[in-house]
């Protein structure tokens, strides 16, 4: 069956890509053009798919995000969006270039005294709590039902309370943050604690290993994945709760801060230099916490390759 | 009788037993939670009782001081039942419709309108965010060339706190003319997509091989082989997602509604509330948060459990 249809798949795509532009030109050749630029990328990541090199695997999202980039840029030059709704990319990348010492203290306020401090904070005391919840069974029974509970409420809303009680400074954003971080790891570590066997406990058991040293050779190892999962949904939560809570209060420095002003001068451009800040940031800090994870937990299935 | 008759434990004490072991413990971190609460407020509005006494010159005994830091207007943090109070009055206390120049309009006192102007959004959010998650995971399942362009980006999608920026995505939207309902969910979808799209993805996978394989023998279709295997595989997974979904979407609405001037919703309460120093008033809008989001992750919990127990795999 696949032999038959190969040789159709070579003249169907470039045909129907044709055929569709054709269609959108007689409508409107801006639109003919932004389709043309989507579907011939489209195209190119349609036979790059079908190798299975790692070339390809990487080729193929780098073609695609910039093929939004391009699109983004063409749909804001050839329909003329005013800049103070849609800056083109070009145009943040221009003031990213132009303000690079705000936006550095900016980063350093609120990701490295902010969002870091928090984070750390709050995974570690979600930790040592998970330690506690895991020797004794009351705790267990009564803590894990209102973690649950927490966990999925908009814990963000503390943001103005906490601002109120520790001042504009950065340690309103770390309680922001610490609050925010706390219930989500605190859940996953209280699973991780559990993950490992009944027979592999039994054999530490027989080897006579104390609770300590059961904890450290065998059940911290098989809870790493479920660590990992934790930190890795927490790298945003951090960076939200400490940009958000800058909306309510801040020194004259600080991400949230920027973006709030300079929404009101409506220089688009600059705020969105910050969301870029702000993305770079997130993606590199979780991009951080997964290599970790594939070099500490690289016997688990989830990390395997080949 | 040499053997006594075994009674089977009765079935009522047992379900009582059951009950009990699992109420008490959280009645109990509740209690603890409570009470520390009660301590956090004495210690907290303690300082401005004292204040206003001294500036009056009055002495306070250790009571009058206890008592005060109750019943503050505006504390630093109010006690629980003064949430509860709030809650309550703001609630049942006031009319969801009152009549104003001579027509009825929502009444913008009641604690219910502000949840109803939260919820529309995030209700809508929240299909849109699941709908187009579901569709983005089976074109992901079913095309390679989907798989490798858009997953990486999905994920990095995720890793930009837009939730930080979706202020500034309303004040935007509105600038172009999106007013009202439309633009809060589409922050609420956004934040709903990606949870549905990985777990769908990931139940849309889960038959096994010899599944497949099966199909495969019967000769079925990708179509007949998506609704009868993959679909129904990936129902389990879909709901796990959707809670999580869910509780982001409204998350998305809430800050959505925070720093751009909206007026009315749960987000608005906050920040009013923050302007003016209500203490009361924020606390009751997020109790009254935390209840919708508890309702809302109920709902799916119980449509979950409906629906596996019909698909017969509940356990």
């Amino acid at each position: 069956m696949s032999t038959t249809r190969q040789p159709l798949h070579n003249w169907v795509w470039p045909g129907v890509v044709f055929v569709v532009i054709a269609v959108i030109l007689v409508m409107d050749w801006r639109l003919a053009s932004i389709a043309a630029v989507w579907l011939i990328a489209w195209m190119i990541n349609t036979i790059l798919a079908r190798n299975e090199t790692t070339g390809a695997s990487i080729l193929v999202p780098v073609i695609f995000g910039l093929t939004l980039l391009t699109l983004w840029e063409l749909a804001v030059r050839l329909f003329e969006v005013s800049p103070v709704i849609l800056p083109a990319p070009t145009e943040i990348a221009v003031a990213f270039g132009a303000n690079t010492s705000t936006l550095w203290a900016d980063f350093v306020q609120t990701i490295i005294r902010g969002a870091l401090v928090g984070y750390v904070i709050g995974c570690g005391a979600a930790f040592v709590t998970a330690l506690a919840i895991d020797r004794s069974s009351f705790l267990e029974r009564g803590l894990l039902p209102v973690g649950n509970f927490i966990a999925v409420l908009p814990i963000v809303g503390t943001a103005p309370i906490f601002v109120m009680w520790f001042g504009f400074g950065p340690s309103s954003k770390i309680a922001v943050v610490v609050a925010m971080v706390f219930f989500p790891m605190l859940i996953n570590a209280v699973q991780g604690l559990k993950a490992s066997e009944a027979m592999q406990r039994d054999l530490m058991h027989t080897y006579a290993a104390n609770y300590w040293q059961s904890l450290i050779k065998l059940r911290l190892p098989t809870a790493l994945p479920f660590l990992f999962n934790g930190l890795k949904i927490c790298t945003t939560l951090a960076l939200i709760g400490a940009i958000v809570a800058e909306f309510f209060g801040s020194p004259t420095v600080g991400m949230g801060f920027r973006i709030k002003i300079e929404v009101g001068r409506l220089a688009m451009d600059m705020v969105w230099a910050e969301i870029t800040v702000a993305a770079i940031a997130g993606s590199g800090f979780y991009g951080l916490i997964a290599l970790l994870e594939r070099e500490l937990t690289f016997w688990h299935p989830s990390q395997r390759r080949g | 009788m040499a053997v006594t008759e075994q009674h089977p434990p009765c079935a009522l004490c047992v379900a009582t037993q059951k009950v009990l072991a699992a109420v008490l413990p959280v009645l109990a971190v509740v209690g603890v939670i409570v009470a520390i609460w009660y301590a956090a407020a004495l210690g907290m509005n303690r300082g401005w009782t004292l204040d206003v006494a001294e500036r009056q010159g009055v002495e306070l005994t250790r009571g009058e001081i206890w008592r005060d830091a109750m019943v503050q207007e505006r504390p630093r943090l109010p006690a629980p039942h003064q949430v509860a109070q709030e809650l309550w009055t703001t609630t049942y206390g006031e009319d969801f419709f009152r009549e104003r120049r001579g027509e009825m309009r929502a009444n913008p006192r009641s604690l219910f309108f502000h949840a109803y102007q939260t919820l529309a959004p995030t209700i809508l959010g929240f299909v849109i965010g699941t709908l187009a998650g579901m569709i983005l995971a089976v074109a992901i399942v079913h095309n390679r060339a989907m798989d490798m362009s858009v997953m990486p980006w999905a994920i990095a999608s995720q890793t930009i706190p837009i939730l930080a920026i979706a202020p500034i995505v309303i004040v935007v939207l509105n600038a172009i003319g999106l007013v009202g309902l439309v633009p809060k969910s589409l922050i609420s979808a956004y934040l709903s997509f990606f949870p549905v799209v990985v777990g769908m993805v990931k139940g849309l996978r889960a038959p096994a091989v010899m599944d497949m394989d099966l199909l495969r023998t019967y000769s079925a279709s990708r179509i007949e082989t998506f609704w009868k295997l993959r679909l129904p595989a990936s129902v389990p997974f879909l709901f796990t997602s959707l809670k999580v979904a869910i509780a982001a979407a409204l998350v998305g609405t809430i800050v959505a509604e925070m720093p751009t001037g909206a007026r009315f919703g749960l987000g608005a309460r906050l920040l009013t509330g923050s302007y003016y120093g209500q203490t009361i008033q924020i606390w009751s809008a997020l109790f009254m948060a935390a209840i919708c989001a508890a309702m809302l992750v109920g709902l799916i919990g119980f449509i979950e459990r409906m629906t596996l127990r019909r698909m017969g795999l509940d356990r």
